[in-house]
């Protein structure tokens, strides 16, 4: 392999990287106040599918970036409403707005399909860009990539040097506690959860406004469930996260890899890798039981009945 | 007035068997709104969507022809539901069923013993079992949480699927498309009705149905796994082996769905293609927890989705509308049962003056 090649498999890498590591990082803020929302594939449709149809029709990608961040923070809201508000199993909700999502995009989507934008283009970082195999991948990308690093690089601090992101993991550890000592508990897991929507549809606009800038019924191709592995597989971290998103990334293109090797494999076979790894690293993450249990938040997943 | 909501002594029965049909009603609302939102006159847009399909004895064949996949894999995921086992891989392991069984039957389809039609069947069914197979073991030696491990392995199925239809079982006089050789009598389905697509396959759905009606109200076995499926500990504390639960309702459920994919090539289709299956594994969720999990629900709900399906076709030739309209009819009605379910443990309390300072609120007990 020349050093061309690895410098574009580290470009396309980053770049595949990219919607896995947005809408992970939205699930590690929900998870870590203790929502399990398993609608990130519902979520991730409806903002790539909506943003894709308001920068079409404006003409503005931002504005097709803010419409899903919003309609992400509505799909979240569905959750809440349900699995907060009306307690319901989360498990279920997830997976019911993981099938809403997928029915609504499509059908909103439907006029839309096979219609092509100019999207988000690379913008290079002067000087930096230029340094040999990193410089492609880290400083000649397009501004959701950058904003991705920003985002992971905020979440980080949050968690590990504000007030905030104490309380958030204080509720996700026990929700009972942190309303004793008078958190409200409620109301932080709406923000995570709201905060975890707008995520997922910013992954989805990702795809299809920078690395496919088309919709497809279904384009997500079960990115939302590969983010959901990679926050088990990250144990809750959020550099973990970055990293996990990057290697997924790599699973995704080893055609590339593979092509560039000279070898020839059915590219559907191919298509397999990214769920076969999602499948072999929670496989090998979860084995330990013991370990497994102290890395999550406690109370994840359970609903929370407040007394009063 | 004013609202409150209160937490029922005990969950309402009523409400139980109630909350699937207000679901359904609450779609239909919608739907009327989503139709007039489309320029329809709602009342068009439901008639064609739910009765114009099935108006005629060859809709009502095809009602069957759709039901019948559905059926089987919502009856496979009734018991994994029941035991608390989230198997959310129907679609993979009937894709399975299907890619395995075909390419049974391509080799074995210009013999004419009688045997070649069972072998295929079962050929197809246990494919659909080994694909379960994977995360049971998972789940039971790695402690490697289902829901994820079944999503991947559906994806990893349909790539399989468009592999062998790309690739080792193209028709090679089939112009290079996408597809599977036609099948031949030999490996084809019998009709249970002259003149229409209606096989046997629905057959095996309603058979399903009543064994797995008796194993989980007249066996041992059944009870082991509500138990499970209530309490995890108490199931432990009794001695029941949990481990040997998962493998059979994940290995059950597999099964039946590898039956429904294979049921569905050598049936209505004929022939492996890409699009075996427009996501009967996923709708099967729905119809699973529509039906409240019990086999004569399921075989209600399963008609209901069949004709959500028929009426997307029919909305789509008749009014113009998209496709996708009968998959979101199935995304509003699983989200509208959750939530009409609220109403089994909690009940709204409407009283016109202010309830004294320390009425009971919503959650008292939790």
């Amino acid at each position: 392999m020349d050093m061309d090649l690895i410098t574009n498999i580290l470009f396309a890498m980053v770049r595949t990287g990219t919607p896995l590591l947005l809408v992970a990082l939205g699930e590690l803020v929900c998870e870590k106040s203790g929502v399990l929302n398993l609608g990130q594939e519902g979520m991730m449709l409806m903002g790539a599918v909506i943003g894709f149809i308001a920068a079409l029709t404006t003409g503005s990608l931002i504005f097709g970036v803010i419409m899903s961040l919003l309609v992400g923070m509505a799909m979240a809201m569905l959750f809440g409403l349900l699995a907060i508000q009306l307690r319901a199993n989360q498990v279920a909700t997830g997976l019911a707005l993981t099938i809403f999502g997928a029915g609504l995009s499509a059908y909103v989507g439907t006029d839309y399909i096979g219609q092509a934008l100019a999207g988000f283009q690379p913008m290079l970082i002067p000087l930096l860009s230029d340094i040999p195999i990193l410089g492609k991948a880290l400083f000649s990308q397009d501004i959701l990539v950058y904003c991705s690093l920003g985002i992971a690089l905020a979440i980080w601090l949050f968690f590990r040097f504000s007030r905030p992101g104490l309380m958030v993991k204080a509720i996700g550890e026990s929700p009972y506690s942190a309303t004793a000592v008078g958190l409200p508990v409620i109301m932080t897991r709406w923000l995570a959860l709201l905060f975890g929507g707008a995520m997922a549809g910013l992954g989805g606009a990702y795809l299809s406004l920078a690395y496919t800038p088309l919709w497809a019924e279904g384009m997500t191709a079960g990115r939302g469930w590969i983010a959901l592995a990679l926050v088990v597989f990250a144990s809750w971290k959020v550099e973990r996260v970055l990293l996990g998103a990057w290697l997924f990334g790599l699973a995704s293109i080893m055609h590339l890899v593979l092509q560039g090797m000279g070898a020839s494999i059915s590219s559907n076979l191919l298509a397999t890798l990214p769920y076969l790894a999602t499948i072999v690293v929670l496989v090998l993450l979860s084995s330990n039981q013991s370990r497994s249990r102290l890395l999550a938040p406690m109370s994840l997943g359970k609903p929370y009945h407040p007394a009063g | 007035m004013k609202i409150a909501i209160e937490r029922r002594p005990q969950d309402s029965s009523l409400m139980k068997y109630l909350s699937p049909v207000l679901a359904v009603l609450l779609t239909l609302m919608a739907g009327s709104v989503i139709f007039a939102l489309q320029g329809q006159d709602p009342w068009t847009g439901l008639y064609t969507f739910f009765i114009l399909p099935v108006s005629d004895s060859y809709g009502l064949s095809e009602l069957g022809v759709k039901a019948a996949p559905i059926l089987l894999c919502a009856m496979g995921l009734a018991v994994c539901f029941r035991a608390n086992i989230w198997n959310i891989g129907a679609e993979g392991q009937l894709l399975m069923g299907a890619l395995m069984g075909s390419w049974a039957a391509l080799s074995w389809m210009d013999s004419e013993g009688v045997w070649v039609l069972p072998a295929v069947l079962i050929t197809g069914t246990v494919a659909g079992l080994l694909w379960a197979l994977i995360p049971a073991v998972l789940r039971n030696h790695f402690n490697t949480n289902e829901i994820l491990t079944t999503i991947m392995l559906n994806y990893i199925a349909l790539n399989l699927l468009l592999y062998a239809v790309h690739g080792p079982l193209k028709d090679p006089h089939g112009f290079n498309f996408p597809e599977s050789a036609l099948f031949t009598n030999a490996v084809t389905l019998p009709l249970l009705l002259e003149g229409s697509r209606l096989h046997i396959g629905l057959a095996f759905g309603l058979l399903a149905g009543v064994c797995i009606w008796v194993l989980m109200t007249r066996t041992f076995l059944g009870f082991q796994l509500k138990v499970i499926g209530l309490d995890a500990s108490a199931g432990h504390f009794a001695g029941f082996r949990e481990r040997r639960l998962v493998y059979f309702s994940l290995l059950l459920c597999g099964a039946l769905a590898g039956l429904a994919g294979i049921s569905e090539v050598s049936g209505p289709i004929g022939q492996l293609v890409p699009s075996v299956s427009p996501g009967y594994g996923y709708a099967a969720i729905i119809v699973a927890f529509l039906g409240r999990l019990h086999p004569i629900g399921i075989l209600l709900a399963s008609l209901l989705m069949a004709l959500v399906y028929m009426g997307g076709e029919m909305g789509q030739i008749d009014l113009g509308l998209p496709l996708a309209m009968g998959s979101l009819f199935q995304g509003m009605l699983l989200f509208f049962l959750l939530a009409c379910d609220f109403l089994i443990s909690y009940r709204l309390k409407i009283s016109a003056h202010q309830p004294p300072a320390h009425g009971h609120h919503a959650g008292v007990n939790g």
